[in-house]
């Protein structure tokens, strides 16, 4: 099993949504909504958030994401309920909500550990940054040393699937570089990450350009134009 | 009078009281700093303890009492101040320990774990015109009584009172925590709805103690 979610919203509907969308990109992920009170009013329940913790952990542990102040609060407490030996896997990630939670799935879906999955969920605020306005910090270029002419890849792909980078195609770009040893950036940005993916608001008829460094540099550029080839399975 | 179980039980019931009774004037303050909501919530949260102590029985201690109070709190208020007050009944529980009556440093212990509580899981300090503005003197106003060799009633009266007068210097601060603090500036000229809340708690817990049998 991986490891599970759990959102925790002030709404109902809200927790519901998040969960749904979350799911389309997670299919083995146990995603569980906590929001609204005990009788569904706007607010958040410690009872809620206990039982979905309770579905959600088999053991690899859960990760809460939140929505406002209270629901922060609210979460924190249900932490401090549970008993010491559960306290080491269940986590709260610091987080947007639907960006975090979007992450946190695909990141639990690739048999990421509960660290490694609530830092996905964490690293997704960095998507709050508008495309083409990234920081240079160096990710987006290939690595100064380290690898070789041999070790690179590149490619450039014209989008032929009628809805573009959006969501579910982003997420299959991610996994499918997820566990391959190369860096790779897609358009500017790390394409290992979903929401970095989704930021770049790829449409159809859009030129998608990859490079890849790394052991399995050409080996992720082959995979890519496959994918985009076929339309990421959407044509 | 001394402060067991049954005190407990009827400091939660005379809270749950003084909340109805002042549910309006709790929203009122609320309205205009904040989502209009506390009076609802605190009244909600309260009765449903009441309902939990009427269904369950009043348990054996004072700190059995404060955890029943504090899960009911964080499932049933809705809003920030069920996480809070919650926190706070929980901390209060572990300070309680499984003593049947508090003595006075007990007391004191309750009080203070209880605004630490309300601290840790809110991040505001003294002057961010909330609750812990009415917590935190009715917390020294009791370390003080306690230290003179006061008794729970006096210990429990000074906090209260203490409280009531924190309550009363919100009215000119600029919130920094909550949703009041949204309205910056704006936010001065009003009293804060959890610096109220928490006065009327205490004043229950001293209603209580003196008729506690």
């Amino acid at each position: 099993m991986s490891v599970g979610l759990v959102v925790v919203s002030h709404s109902r509907k809200l927790a519901e949504g998040v969960c749904e969308l979350a799911a389309q990109m997670a299919a083995d992920v146990r995603i569980v909504p906590a929001g609204g009170t005990d009788d569904d009013g706007i607010g958040t329940s410690l009872e809620k958030i206990m039982t979905g913790i309770s579905a959600t952990d088999s053991g690899e542990g859960t990760v809460l994401l939140t929505d406002l102040g209270s629901a922060v609060m609210t979460a924190e407490s249900a932490l401090e309920f549970l008993e010491p030996e559960q306290q080491h896997r269940v986590l709260m990630a610091d987080a947007p909500l639907v960006e975090g939670t979007v992450a946190a799935a695909v990141a639990a879906q690739t048999g990421k550990n509960v660290a490694e999955v609530t830092a996905a969920a964490e690293s997704a605020g960095a998507s709050y940054t508008p495309a083409g306005t990234q920081p240079d910090d160096g990710s987006a270029g290939p690595p100064a040393s380290g690898a070789s002419a041999e070790d690179s890849a590149s490619g450039a792909w014209t989008l032929v699937n009628p809805m573009g980078l959006h969501a579910r195609p982003a997420s299959v770009v991610a996994q499918l570089l997820a566990d391959l040893d190369a860096e790779i950036t897609i358009n500017g940005v790390d394409g290992k990450s979903v929401m970095m993916l989704m930021t770049l608001g790829l449409r159809p008829g859009e030129t998608l350009s990859a490079t890849a460094t790394g052991p399995d540099a050409a080996r992720a550029v082959e995979l890519l134009a496959e994918q985009v080839r076929n339309g990421f399975g959407e044509i | 009078m001394e402060l067991d179980a049954a005190w407990a039980d009827k400091w939660m019931r005379l809270s749950a009281t003084a909340l109805n009774e002042n549910r309006q004037r709790l929203t009122t303050l609320d309205r205009e700093i904040g989502d209009a909501d506390h009076g609802e919530n605190m009244e909600r949260g309260f009765s449903a303890v009441v309902e939990k102590l009427d269904a369950d029985g009043v348990p054996e201690t004072p700190g059995a009492v404060f955890k029943t109070v504090a899960m009911t709190l964080m499932s049933k208020v809705g809003g920030a101040a069920g996480p809070l007050y919650g926190t706070a009944f929980l901390r209060a529980s572990t300070a309680a320990g499984s003593a049947s009556v508090l003595d006075p440093a007990g007391l004191v212990a309750v009080l203070t774990a209880a605004r630490d509580g309300i601290v840790a899981r809110g991040k505001a300090e003294p002057g961010d015109k909330t609750m812990i503005d009415a917590w935190t003197p009715a917390v020294d106003a009791a370390v003080t009584a306690e230290a003179a060799g006061s008794g729970p009633v006096e210990i429990l009266t000074a906090a209260a009172n203490a409280a009531e007068a924190g309550l009363a210097g919100t009215e000119p601060l600029v919130a920094r925590k909550g949703r009041a603090s949204y309205l910056g500036e704006r936010s001065a000229g009003h009293l804060d709805p959890g610096a109220a809340s928490t006065a009327l708690i205490l004043h229950a817990a001293v209603s209580a103690a003196e008729t506690a049998a």
